[in-house]
């Protein structure tokens, strides 16, 4: 077996060292009835070439985001990664590491962290930032805690924008809590529910883009929490939006959290993504999640380690803030590499250019017959009614080799109004001739 | 007042004269935002005009302050900055409850394959079969490994597991009409992670004593247990490297009284294809992905803990899962809500299903084999002059020891721990188990040969007789070979500095 | 003015009607180097036992519990920035926070000096 390094006379010798006769005596703690009688039935090891095509057969059956037009979006989107990225992130000095609880040979992780939250901070406007989340829909729900912790209030509000998936997440970690207020499906860009904010509501959540596109009115969210002692959430899924869109902070967000796939991480299905959760720098003692800071060595030179670590899991055991332990430290990577490669120029071009294809896309589709764009504003997302079920139609076309989008009703099920609705992302990818076939597309299946 | 470890230092310690580094060889790297600035990019996009009236008026005024860099710029600071990391690719990890194995590259070609990188969570379902039945696959291999009725694959990290597991089991009882069971029991060498899962689902948590030989007694089990308890969460093997020898009478003594047996599987690789935990009556498992089925650490993460369940707990599985080839994303009947979005890590799937194939149901159990012969192998050879909590009786895939073979060196645990950083090996883990006063926890994992086995022995038995024959000063400043000497965590905690700031003009 | 201690290694100093809690020089040199304090808010009402503060080393958070019920009448707000004063002077410039006392009696179940250097012995 190509992993394991022993050979029979290896093992016989270490045995030997050990005073056993045997590998079964190692195992004496274990009760008879707890062991295999016999072997499991699973397949025999493998050489690599025979993985390797089994794996390649499975692949096979998929059809990849590149293998035709794709507006898929919906709080994961398909960017182009530098080459660059994916090369930096395969070397054994990131890829290999652990957690970087030994600082003095850890310094590379640890630096690249402080640099990540930086990054971090700057994008999303805030003060500090920590080392990542598993994703942004766990970071949603960890910032709606965090701000019931800091708030000692327990209302929250969802608003109507806020993608399905997060909602239910968020709906799960408080179990169903009916101090959780919820609005429904939002395909119109309404539903912020600003009126139901009270004096023992400890946090509103806003997304923007919302997960219809809508681009939403964070300060007025934030004046009216702010008024009643509450705390703004602010929750961003396409974060390329921030090269073009006021910064959340700016806009009197008291706690951001994103979905960072974008940047650096491929769509791999749902996982594994990054999550990246900012804020004050007065909170961060109810901030969930791995922190680094700055401190010196020995010799007084500078140097970065984990800190404030007495808020986790391995110190507070049951008053931690959270139970998170794993980071997304190599998501984080890519996408802390991506942002450094774009800078503050690229970033601004690439928003841009994601907004253009959009603003091709939605002229594009407003000319086709059947088709009604309910946008009045959007990033690099939109939604339209279609004359007829959109899930049929989306099917019909990825039949085509067009994956045009995703039916809202996937996401919210049992709810008429939305069965006609699709919401469709353009990126820097879409080119003229996927946004023409699209629209062709369309317009047969609506004949 | 509570004191729930003990203190130890975490100034910067003693310093000795610092050797010169070799500056070619380990760079001192600046911050990305000292060497780059806005105007540098190492990715050409074209400036476009923005057409449309789209934006309502919420562009950017803020700058972003974002540095950049070009391309060659950027290469250069990653690499020189990866040169600070210690990796398993460069060493032995031999991190206690870490499982820090060889992370083969196949994996990570396969999940580089287009057909599963580049495909979207949410594009039709039609379109994803191969996709589908990698999950299908992945969920067989585990249950049949664990002697389990279902699996959930969605969590994010072990943690993320146990919760879904938890709130499986809360699920349960509620759904049984036992809303009184508010009582979690948990052995005070538990993982910190088990005790925040059941204070984070709202439970009260119940100590349960070990043993004096490391391991849980089942009467002690039972005396805790009652009508107001829920569940137990015990790691098997343990976290003393030690296999729960009642485990079996245990988890009966839990079903009787109507609670369930969460099982945190951090150290199945001691017994994948040996033991299945399923056959000692556990109800749920966690198993980390990111240790026993080796996908990449990453410096932290990202991790991937799906939860193995039993037939009771199953109809409380959280969505989505896959049912007989299909996609169920929508709770139904009992089964939880979502604790993601999405469908969980897909590219750790991949990595961990490509491991499981290569080593086959004989590998992965020769695999389990090794890693307890090898745990067993430092214990016996350090055995004679380290000390031993518990005896010199066989471990699991971990050995246990303790500090007190260092009595009246002046050496403490974590100045050996940095030492041993500059005989070229990345440290042990400390002070874990909280159980053990000073511990020091050695997993070599199965991929260590031999021969490295013998240096890292070798080193530890060369450092061990340091310490005894008076060289405090060897321990106390260490480690002098590395990057950076020691850090004073003490400052980086009372002036948090957590992100660059541009230095006042 | 009289001192006492806890099993929890709280000191507790009569002074009048108040009473000024800390910890001891014996836990200080446990905990290490202490670089957080949260402090009960002014005017809190605390039974015996009760958790009224929270001191931080980079390793370990440890709760302070009451030594009798009374209610906050001042905390050491020095401690915010200067955390290491409990290190330094945990009997001194250290002391975490004042209470006045519902009932001077109940510092008689405590410890004396003698009883607690023989209790940490």
């Amino acid at each position: 077996m190509r992993y394991l390094p022993h050979t029979e006379a290896e093992r016989a010798r270490m045995l030997a060292t050990i005073g056993v006769g045997a590998s079964d005596d190692l195992f004496a703690a274990v009760p008879p009835a707890a062991r295999l009688a016999r072997p499991l039935d699973l397949p025999p090891h493998a050489p690599e070439f025979a993985v390797e095509a089994h794996l390649r057969a499975l692949a096979g059956s998929n059809h990849a985001a590149g293998d035709g037009p794709f507006f898929v979006g919906a709080g994961a989107y398909r960017h182009h990664v530098p080459a660059t990225v994916d090369h930096l992130v395969q070397r054994s000095e990131w890829l290999t590491a652990y957690t970087p609880y030994q600082p003095e040979v850890s310094q590379g992780t640890l630096q690249m962290l402080f640099e990540f939250q930086t990054q971090v901070a700057h994008l999303t406007g805030m003060e500090v930032a920590n080392a990542s989340m598993y994703d942004g829909s766990t970071a949603t729900a960890e910032a709606v805690l965090m701000a019931r912790r800091l708030t000692r209030k327990s209302r929250v509000i969802l608003s109507g924008g806020l993608h399905p998936h997060y909602r239910d997440v968020v709906r799960t970690y408080l179990d169903n809590s009916p101090a959780l207020i919820c609005q429904g499906a939002s395909p119109a860009g309404q539903g912020d529910i600003l009126e139901r904010i009270d004096d023992d509501t400890a946090a509103i959540v806003i997304q923007t883009p919302d997960f219809y596109g809508h681009l939403r009115d964070l300060k007025r969210a934030a004046d009216a929490i702010h008024a009643r002692g509450g705390l703004l959430i602010a929750v961003v899924t396409e974060v390329v939006s921030l090269g073009l869109l006021e910064a959340p902070g700016a806009l009197g967000a008291d706690i951001v959290v994103c979905e960072g796939q974008s940047l650096g991480n491929p769509l791999s299905f749902g996982g594994p993504y990054v999550g990246l959760m900012a804020t004050r720098k007065d909170f961060i003692r109810q901030m969930p999640g791995r922190l680094c800071g700055e401190t010196v060595d020995a010799d007084g030179q500078r140097g970065y380690v984990l800190t404030l670590s007495t808020r986790e899991q391995h110190i507070r055991r049951e008053k931690a803030t959270s139970n998170i332990c794993t980071n997304s430290g190599l998501c984080a990577l890519a996408f802390s590499i991506h942002l450094a490669l774009l800078g503050e120029a690229g970033l601004r071009r690439l928003a841009r250019l994601n907004h253009a294809r959009a603003v091709a896309l939605a002229t594009a589709l407003r000319a086709v017959p059947g088709v009604e764009l309910l946008n009045r504003t959007f990033f690099n997302e939109m939604t339209i009614r279609l004359s007829r079920p959109a899930a049929a139609v989306v099917e019909t076309l990825a039949r085509n080799g067009i994956l045009a989008g995703v039916p809202v009703s996937r996401l919210v099920p049992g709810d008429r109004a939305v069965d006609d609705l699709v919401i469709l992302a353009a990126t820097e990818l879409t080119t003229d001739a996927d946004i023409a076939a699209l629209a062709a597309g369309l317009a047969e299946a609506l004949k | 007042m509570s004191m729930n470890t003990q203190g130890r230092p975490t100034g910067p310690g003693t310093a000795a004269p610092a050797t010169a580094s070799g500056a070619a060889l380990l760079p001192d790297e600046k911050l990305l935002f000292e060497i780059g600035d806005t105007g540098h990019s190492g990715v050409d996009l074209p400036e476009v005009e923005i057409g449309g009236d789209f934006l309502g008026g919420f562009e950017r005024t803020a700058p972003l302050a974002l540095a950049g860099l070009t391309e060659p710029e950027a290469m250069r600071h990653y690499v020189r900055l990866s040169r600070l990391n210690y990796s398993i690719d460069g060493g032995m990890y031999p991190l206690g409850s870490c499982t820090m194995k060889h992370n083969p590259r196949l994996n990570e070609k396969m999940a580089r394959l287009p057909g599963f990188a580049d495909i979207h969570p949410l594009q039709p379902v039609s379109t994803v079969a191969g996709a589908l039945a990698l999950m299908d696959e992945l969920a067989h291999w585990l249950m049949t490994l664990t002697g389990t009725a279902a699996v959930c694959l969605t969590p994010k990290a072990g943690a993320h597991g146990e919760m879904a597991g938890m709130m499986a089991i809360r699920a349960a009882h509620l759904a049984s009409g036992a809303n009184g069971r508010n009582v979690v029991l948990v052995p005070e060498s538990a993982h910190g992670t088990n005790p925040a899962t059941a204070a984070f689902l709202g439970y009260a948590v119940r100590t349960i004593p070990a043993r004096a030989d490391g391991t849980v007694d089942v009467a002690a089990v039972k005396a805790a247990l009652g009508s107001d308890v829920a569940a137990i969460m015990l790691t098997n093997p343990n976290t003393c490297g030690l296999f729960e020898p009642e485990v079996i009478e245990i988890a009966a003594a839990v079903h009787a009284a109507g609670a369930y047996f969460y099982c945190d599987g951090a150290n199945f690789n001691a017994i994948m294809g040996v033991v299945r935990p399923g056959d000692l009556g556990i109800d749920a498992m966690h198993i980390n992905l990111h240790k026993t089925f080796s996908t990449p650490h990453g410096g932290g993460g990202p991790g991937a803990g799906p939860v193995v369940l039993s037939a009771a707990l199953a109809p409380y599985a959280p969505v989505p899962f896959v049912r007989a080839g299909e996609l169920v994303e929508h709770a139904e009947g009992g089964h939880l809500g979502r604790i993601a979005a999405f469908h969980g890590q897909m590219g750790m799937y991949v990595r961990a299903l490509t491991y499981m194939l290569s080593h086959g149901g004989d590998g992965l159990a020769q695999a389990a084999r090794d890693a307890v012969l090898n745990a067993n192998y430092v214990k016996a050879r350090l055995g004679g002059t380290f000390s031993l909590p518990y005896g010199d009786g066989p471990c699991m895939h971990e050995a246990l020891f303790d500090d007190s073979f260092l009595a009246g060196t002046g050496v403490t645990t974590l100045d050996f721990a940095k030492a041993m950083i500059d005989e070229g090996f990345h440290p042990m883990t400390m002070y874990f188990p909280l159980v053990v006063h000073g511990a020091m926890l050695v997993e070599p994992t199965e991929s260590e040969s031999l021969q490295t086995l013998d240096q890292f022995c070798d080193a530890m038995l060369g450092l061990a007789a340091a310490a005894r024959a008076g060289d405090a000063a060897r321990f106390t400043g260490a480690p002098t070979r590395a990057p950076r000497r020691r850090l004073d965590e003490t400052r980086a905690a009372r002036q948090p500095r957590l992100a660059w700031e541009a230095p006042a003009a | 003015m009289t001192t006492r201690y806890t099993e929890d290694h709280e000191y507790i100093r009569l002074d009048g009607a108040t009473a000024t809690v800390g910890i001891t020089a014996f836990a200080q040199d446990q905990l290490g180097d202490i670089v957080f304090v949260e402090l009960p808010a002014i005017g809190r009402k605390l039974k015996k036992g009760d958790e009224a503060a929270v001191v931080e080393s980079v390793k370990a958070a440890s709760e302070i519990y009451a030594p009798a019920s009374g209610t906050v009448a001042a905390v050491n707000a020095a401690l915010v920035d200067e955390p290491g004063l409990i290190n330094t002077a945990p009997d001194g410039d250290g002391w975490i926070y004042k209470l006045t006392l519902d009932d001077p009696a109940e510092l008689d179940a405590l410890m004396d000096a003698a009883a607690y250097e023989k209790h940490i012995g």
